[in-house]
């Protein structure tokens, strides 16, 4: 771990504009992945701003009938909240089958969208990868890829991005609400909030230098059986190797996004017109272009599987 | 005291303290967070620093130039020691490895200096600034493309052959030839290796984890030049081993050099995400079992070829161990290879050998039963052997292995099982049974112990043995105050210190029986010489509710220490009873896995274990023994598998979140039940190893269970869902 000094934001403003004083300087929140990558040295920002203790910790309802998630509110307190357990109980199933209850305690909305990716060539620091350190190579391509991605991947790097969270995110429509060192707001669909890896997969989403997330906004409930299946070696405390979020409606209709099989939570709305026909229809356009190594190429066929699974859940 | 004759009746067999489940006399400590592990120790050694690793990062070649000027002025820095700086050092007894690597490098991670530092984030921000340029020579690391290269390890039998196996097998009407692998595996204990150093002149203290502390001594003097005398080692706790702290390890001597270098005692612990490449494991397998059997399933040919890598002057995997006892056979061949690998060192983990080889013997054993359309467990039952097939007429000391199949299928409703797979459905899950056998060799050590009678009449067992969470301070405890005739909470017992009477050591499930039984000899030294402070015969003195009986007198038994402490010390050493049996322990593990009929995830639904292991001295801490040996079954059979990067050489999954071992939502419901037995040819204790025991065959139980359950034959451990999906039913 490399020396760093540390400061205690103010306001959510004050925070960024903090961050935007010194190069590299990181937000920490409940500091599960930040201090972990910090530790191997994986993430060497030489001061961290807090931004524990601002009152972004509510969750409160919107004009429009949703739900503001502040971006401190813990994975645990968002998974048990009434309301989410009533109108998004795939976002609750979806928290509940990440990490463990103690890293759920502590870990917050905005941290889990950002956290990095579980490749263990991005940890081993002596490694060859892109995403750490840009233009080095991607070890991972030609070695270990059994965890990796097949959809959404590129030469440059095959990583996928671990959240059980953003995959129920992703498929519940929610909105990432940020503000600017300028203290200019903005809201970003989470559809548009994550980048894929191209050249630049150190790049993973669209947030500025310093830019502070400040809630996560649900729509209006939309109904329908929520469905998270997560698919592991083990029972519990390891990272997809395939999810799949559906929201299932009476009429055969709903929504499907998947974990474990891109560099960002994957929904391919075009997809989901094919619910009626089935799990196999909807997988083959939503992983339409797969690219697989050896290793995960049995991510496809578990991916139908485990949708097939979850369609005859939902109607069981 | 010599061991070379079966046992007769002794005090032990009162069983008033030995054999009762008491709780480990340890466990407040440990619960309290009071019982000090090495890293711990700021009482012993209050004015330590902290060294931090530098390890190399290729699997093989040479450092060309090691950089430690800008680590040198970093905050902080006391010391950094590279191989120049310690000068020449001797490879230790059982390191294959050097511990300190430069210039050249054998493995990924071996360790190439120690940075040390006022505190650990100083001494581990310095380590990130040593800089080392690498010349990268070609190594192997491929065990399937080594494979034909393989040759006969020097040491041990790498062939054993009884009558004509090729001859018989070609002949047998009935045949299997498969080959099944075995993945590297990891010890991944919760503690990591650790160790503080401290010199005074030229003697050196260290409180480190190491199951085998009189091996540890003597290699860490070999190390370093020192006379064993000036070595001491301190582990009275250990936070789990599984073979991984039976040899020291780099955290000791790069402590040692450390500490010697800044003038300061030093903390070194090994970082989770080096461990599993700078420290041992146990060694990937590829192996080939064929059998022949009559119709009626009388095994007629047996044979099991192994093949493993290691580092130059490494050893192999034994995994062909159980198959020359297990089952009977007239033919019979066994051949154990090694390759060389350059990936890390390969040594043992719990039940080095069976654990593998009966992951791979058991699954043959249920496809043949399946061949001859014999139930798995009447199979197994019909090829039971009473002597050494290799040398008839040598019986096992003890042998109840078909009533742990015939108790463990009843207790666990065997005859539900349906015999063909693919039919036992519950929801989405398909739902199988499986069966394998459990076997390992009992073996016995020398061992001593020293114990004290106080003036208050308390006893105090001092011995250099070590409890890896095992139980060894409450089960020497028991036999202390068995033969003492004294309630257990007047006895101490002091472990792990080199400069107590050498024990066994905690190994090869050797530690419970060898251990108790030197403490025995000792007791009944302190007997002998209580006895004779009181006046009274010794051979028909009775030690019973703290007092000393014979000759119609009585008197409580710290009158004969009331004019000062008496102390005896004593070892068990062993005849050559062997010559004459061979002594097994001998178990039957079923297991209920359920299969998701779509995605392939598999859950273990119940767990039992049947174990034949002479006298179970502590029922509790043996079930722990055996549960836990069960949890490591479940992670060998469904997940743990150190990923090889055949490109670069070494253990990719090098954390505990690439390493995955069983959680708690892993493990369902088990069950342990030991048949009641003694055997005499043991020791005096009448006691065998079970901590290992409990682990053999698992993992095929495990993998016969998937089976039963879908029908998909997996030989390829792990037995992961990838392995399942394509011929699972159709969603
Ligand atoms: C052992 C283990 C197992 C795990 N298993 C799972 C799992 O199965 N599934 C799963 O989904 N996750 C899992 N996780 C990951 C866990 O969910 C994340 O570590 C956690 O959600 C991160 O949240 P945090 O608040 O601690 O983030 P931090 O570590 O504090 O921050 C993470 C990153 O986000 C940035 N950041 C934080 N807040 C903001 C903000 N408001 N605005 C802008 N940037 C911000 C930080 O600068 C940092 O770069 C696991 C983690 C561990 C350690
Ligand atoms: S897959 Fe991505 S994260 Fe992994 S090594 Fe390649 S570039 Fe790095």
């Amino acid at each position: 771990m490399k020396p760093f000094t540390y400061e205690k934001a103010s306001s959510p403003a004050q925070a960024a504009t903090a961050v935007a004083r010194e190069r590299g300087a990181k937000f920490i929140a409940g500091g599960t992945n930040l201090l972990d990558l910090m530790k191997i040295e994986v993430e060497a920002p030489p001061h961290l701003v807090d931004i524990n203790g601002l009152g972004l910790d509510a969750i409160a309802p919107t004009d429009e009938g949703g739900l503001r998630v502040g971006a401190l509110v813990r994975n645990t307190d968002l998974a048990a909240d009434a309301r989410i357990r009533r109108d998004y109980g795939l976002l609750t199933r979806a928290l509940v089958a990440g990490a463990s209850g103690q890293l759920r305690n502590k870990a917050t909305t905005a941290g889990n969208l950002l956290q990095r990716t579980r490749c263990p060539y991005f940890y081993d620091t002596h490694q060859a990868c892109n995403k750490r350190l840009p233009g080095s190579g991607c070890a991972a391509l030609g070695g270990f890829s059994r965890s990796h991605a097949i959809v959404g991947v590129s030469n440059a790097c095959i990583a996928v991005h671990p959240s059980d969270m953003a995959v129920a995110m992703r498929a519940l429509d929610a909105a990432v609400e940020t503000v600017k060192p300028d203290g200019t707001t903005r809201r970003i669909p989470i559809a548009d909030f994550y980048k894929l890896p191209g050249s630049t997969p150190h790049v993973e989403n669209v947030l500025a230098a310093a830019e502070l997330i400040t809630a996560v906004t649900l729509p209006k409930p939309v109904g329908g059986t929520h469905v998270y299946h997560k698919v592991r070696d083990r029972a519990s405390y390891a990272f997809a190797l395939v999810s799949v979020a559906a929201v299932l409606q009476p009429d055969g209709s709903g929504r499907v996004a998947l974990g474990g099989v891109a560099p960002m939570p994957w929904r391919v709305e075009a997809a989901e017109a094919n619910l009626p026909k089935g799990a196999k229809a909807v997988t083959s356009s939503l992983l339409a272009g797969a690219r697989t190594t050896p290793q995960n190429a049995m991510k496809v066929a578990l991916v139908e599987r485990t949708l097939g699974a979850v369609i005859a859940d939902a109607g069981a | 005291m010599k061991f070379d004759t079966p046992a007769t009746t002794n005090p032990i067999d009162r069983l008033k303290v030995i054999g009762q489940p008491h709780d480990r006399i340890d466990g407040p400590l440990k619960t309290t967070g009071t019982a000090h592990y090495a890293y711990e120790r700021h009482d012993a050694v209050p004015n330590h620093v902290y060294g931090y690793i530098v390890p190399a990062t290729i699997a093989k070649g040479r450092v060309v130039n090691i950089d430690t000027a800008t680590a040198r002025r970093a905050p902080g820095v006391l010391a950094i020691v590279t191989a120049k700086e310690a000068g020449p050092l001797t490879k230790g007894q059982y390191n294959t490895a050097k511990l300190l690597g430069g210039p050249e490098v054998q493995h990924y991670h071996q360790a190439l200096a120690v940075v040390v530092a006022e505190t650990f984030e100083e001494a581990r921000a310095a380590a990130g600034l040593v800089r080392v340029d690498y010349a990268r020579s070609p190594g192997a690391f491929d065990l399937a493309a080594a494979k034909g290269r393989a040759v006969k390890p020097e040491d041990g039998q790498p062939d054993t052959a009884v009558g004509d196996f090729a001859g018989a097998f070609a002949s047998a009407p009935v045949t299997l030839d498969a080959m099944y692998t075995t993945p590297d595996q990891s010890h991944a204990m919760m503690e990591p290796h650790a160790t503080i150093a401290a010199w005074e002149g030229d003697k050196l203290t260290l409180w480190t984890a190491n199951q085998m502390i009189h091996w540890g001594k003597g290699d860490v003097a070999k190390t370093l030049g020192l006379p064993p005398d000036n070595v001491r080692l301190v582990s009275p706790y250990i936070g789990g081993g599984f073979g991984g702290k039976l040899f020291v390890r780099a955290d000791a001597i790069l402590a040692a050099l450390g500490a010697k270098a800044a003038g300061r005692p030093v903390a070194v612990a090994l970082p989770r995400p080096v461990m599993f490449n700078n420290t041992t494991h146990r060694p990937a397998t590829i192996q080939r079992i064929r059998i022949g059997a009559t119709p009626d399933g009388k095994i007629t040919a047996i044979g099991h070829e192994s093949w493993s890598g290691d580092l130059p002057g490494g050893g192999p995997e034994t995994a062909v161990q159980q198959t020359r006892l297990l089952y009977a056979g007239a033919n019979r061949m066994t051949a154990t290879r090694l390759a060389t690998l350059d990936l890390p060192e390969g040594n043992a983990m719990r039940a080095p050998g069976e654990a593998s080889g009966l992951m791979a013997l058991e699954i043959a054993m249920d496809e043949m039963a399946e061949k001859l359309k014999l139930d798995p467990v009447d199979f197994r039952v019909r090829n039971d052997t009473q002597e050494d097939p290799e040398k008839p007429g040598r019986r096992f000391s003890q042998r109840n292995f078909v009533q742990c199949m015939r108790k463990g299928a009843e207790q666990f409703g065997w005859s539900k099982r349906s015999a063909t797979p693919g039919k036992m459905r519950d929801g989405a899950w398909l739902v199988g049974m499986g069966v394998a056998s459990a076997f390992r060799n009992n073996l016995v050590m020398k061992s001593g112990a020293r114990v004290r009678l106080g003036t208050d009449g308390r006893a105090t067992v001092e011995t250099d043995m070590t409890d890896i969470g095992t139980g060894s301070y409450t089960i020497i405890a028991q036999t202390a105050a068995e033969m003492l005739g004294l309630p257990l909470s007047q006895v101490s017992v002091v472990l792990g210190d080199s400069s107590f009477p050498v024990s066994s050591g905690s190994g090869g499930q050797w530690g419970g029986n060898s251990s108790t039984a030197g403490v025995y000899a000792a007791c009944v030294k302190l007997r002998e010489a209580i006895a004779g402070a009181l006046g009274m015969d010794a051979a028909s003195a009775v030690f019973d509710d703290g007092k000393v009986s014979a000759g119609g007198r009585s008197v409580p038994i710290a009158e004969a220490a009331k004019s000062g402490e008496i102390v005896a010390e004593d070892s068990m050493e062993y005849g050559d009873l062997e010559k004459t049996f061979q002594q097994s322990t001998f178990g039957a593990h079923f297991v209920e896995v359920a299969v998701h009929a779509a995605t392939g995830e598999i859950r273990v639904r119940r767990m039992l274990a049947v174990c034949a292991a002479g006298r179970i001295l502590n029922p509790k801490s043996a079930r722990s023994q055996v549960i836990g040996a069960m949890t490591m079954g479940v992670g060998a059979a469904l997940m743990e598998d150190l990923y090889v990067d055949k490109r670069l050489g070494f253990f990719v999954n090098h954390d505990l979140a690439g390493y995955e071992v069983p959680v708690h939502a892993d493990i369902p419901h088990q069950e342990v039940i030991f048949l009641d037995e003694a055997d005499p040819v043991s020791s005096p204790m009448k006691a065998k190893g079970v901590g290992e025991l409990g682990l053999c065959g698992v993992a095929a139980a495990i993998a016969n269970a998937v089976y039963n359950a879908t029908g998909v034959r997996v030989r390829d451990y792990p037995v992961t869902l990838d392995k399942l999906l394509d011929r699972l039913p159709t969603v």
